[in-house]
């Protein structure tokens, strides 16, 4: 009875001086991982959307948008996070919807971890930029050749899943947003 | 000082005794991720090494395992925070590898084999070697493989421009035919 006791204590009491510790250090850095995500967050639509003079977070049906005013007071556009599963894992992204609802100001990816060197790359140039202007008026359209219409990528060789992916939870996503956006 | 210069390189934690391979091929894809999972890994080795040896008398035998564990995830947790508050974009690289640390057997298995049986001063000595053994190894691998696979190391471009980048060095494969040069490089080394 005495043993049961002694690992019983010993193992709480060890647990419990963790989790204060740990509360102890998330406390301190709570603040600024908060800031971090807001940061990217802020950091994408300013890249995507240069003319944004102000940023409105409104919350609608759960979903979060942001809307983007430009220098005479109204509205431009629509930003919005889109996330999805990508090969290896979640692909979270911010895109900027025109206020016509018919084009992309272009995405950028937050958070992926996509294979390095492969579908790493939907984060950088040669395919993030297919998505500046593109029309979306109908899905946007994944190739695997030279695209023929302006609703259409090409997708990054040897990470056609990638590619896809980003395509289809952009889709899914856009049609959502429109959809928030005709009823408000 | 033996205690230390040991993991650097006769009982390396990576080339002479295999442990930690799963961090050890799955983040190595390029130099950078090589280097702050190693400094991740002697940070946790170190810390779990420190309070492993002050706290070994008290803990009975029976749930040693289980409170090395409480503990070796409670410094992982700290370097996860840690990385996510300060360092946002290696937290973001390496992903879920950071938490994973908690199972990599290099800790577990020190403090269990080494630590628990020697003097405080020699656990950490010991720590910190396999520590910064496991970081060279892994900055080594992530070289070679970021070097073939993007003509690149630590994002400075080597290899001109030309150069065609061996996509699979990159790839899980990549991981494991390069550790297996490095292994018989290794053995042939210490005959």
């Amino acid at each position: 009875m005495k043993e049961v006791l002694k690992i019983t204590g010993v193992l709480t009491s060890i647990c419990i001086i963790c989790v204060f510790l740990l509360s102890f250090v998330y406390g301190i850095a709570v603040e600024k991982i908060e800031i971090n995500k807001q940061k990217r967050v802020e950091d994408a639509i300013i890249n995507l959307a240069p003319n944004a003079e102000k940023i409105e977070k409104v919350k609608i049906d759960n979903e979060t948008i942001y809307n983007l005013f430009n220098n005479k007071g109204k509205i431009f556009g629509y930003a919005f996070i889109a996330e999805g599963q990508g090969y290896q894992g979640k692909i979270k992204m911010l895109s900027v919807i025109d206020v016509s609802l018919k084009k992309l100001h272009g995405i950028e990816v937050v958070e992926s971890i996509e294979t390095p060197g492969l579908g790493a790359k939907i984060k950088d140039d040669p395919f993030k930029t297919q998505f500046i202007n593109i029309n979306i008026s109908k899905d946007i359209e994944c190739l695997k050749d030279d695209p023929k219409n302006d609703n259409q990528i090409k997708s990054i060789t040897g990470a056609t899943v990638s590619s896809r992916a980003v395509t289809n939870i952009l889709n899914k996503k856009i049609n959502i947003i429109k959809n928030l956006v005709n009823k408000k | 000082m033996k205690e230390f210069i040991k993991g650097l390189w006769h009982e390396h934690p990576v080339f002479r005794q295999l442990l930690g391979m799963c961090p050890t091929l799955a983040v190595t894809t390029s130099a950078l991720n090589g280097i702050s999972m190693g400094l991740s890994v002697v940070f946790v080795l170190f810390f779990s090494s420190l309070v492993v040896s002050l706290i070994k008398k008290i803990v009975p035998p029976q749930v040693r395992i289980a409170v090395y564990t409480v503990i070796i995830a409670t410094f992982v947790t700290i370097v996860d925070i840690f990385l996510q508050a300060v360092f946002p974009d290696i937290s973001m690289a390496l992903g879920p590898f950071i938490p994973l640390i908690i199972v990599n057997c290099i800790i577990l298995g020190r403090c269990e084999a080494f630590v628990s049986k020697h003097s405080l001063s020699d656990s950490l000595q010991d720590a910190l070697g396999m520590g910064l053994g496991f970081t060279w190894g892994v900055f080594l691998l992530g070289s070679i493989r970021e070097l073939f696979g993007d003509g690149s190391i630590l994002g400075f471009r080597i290899l001109s421009s030309n150069y065609n980048p061996l996509i699979v060095m990159i790839l899980p494969a990549g991981a494991f035919i390069v550790l297996g040069f490095l292994v018989a490089i290794m053995n042939s080394l210490e005959k």
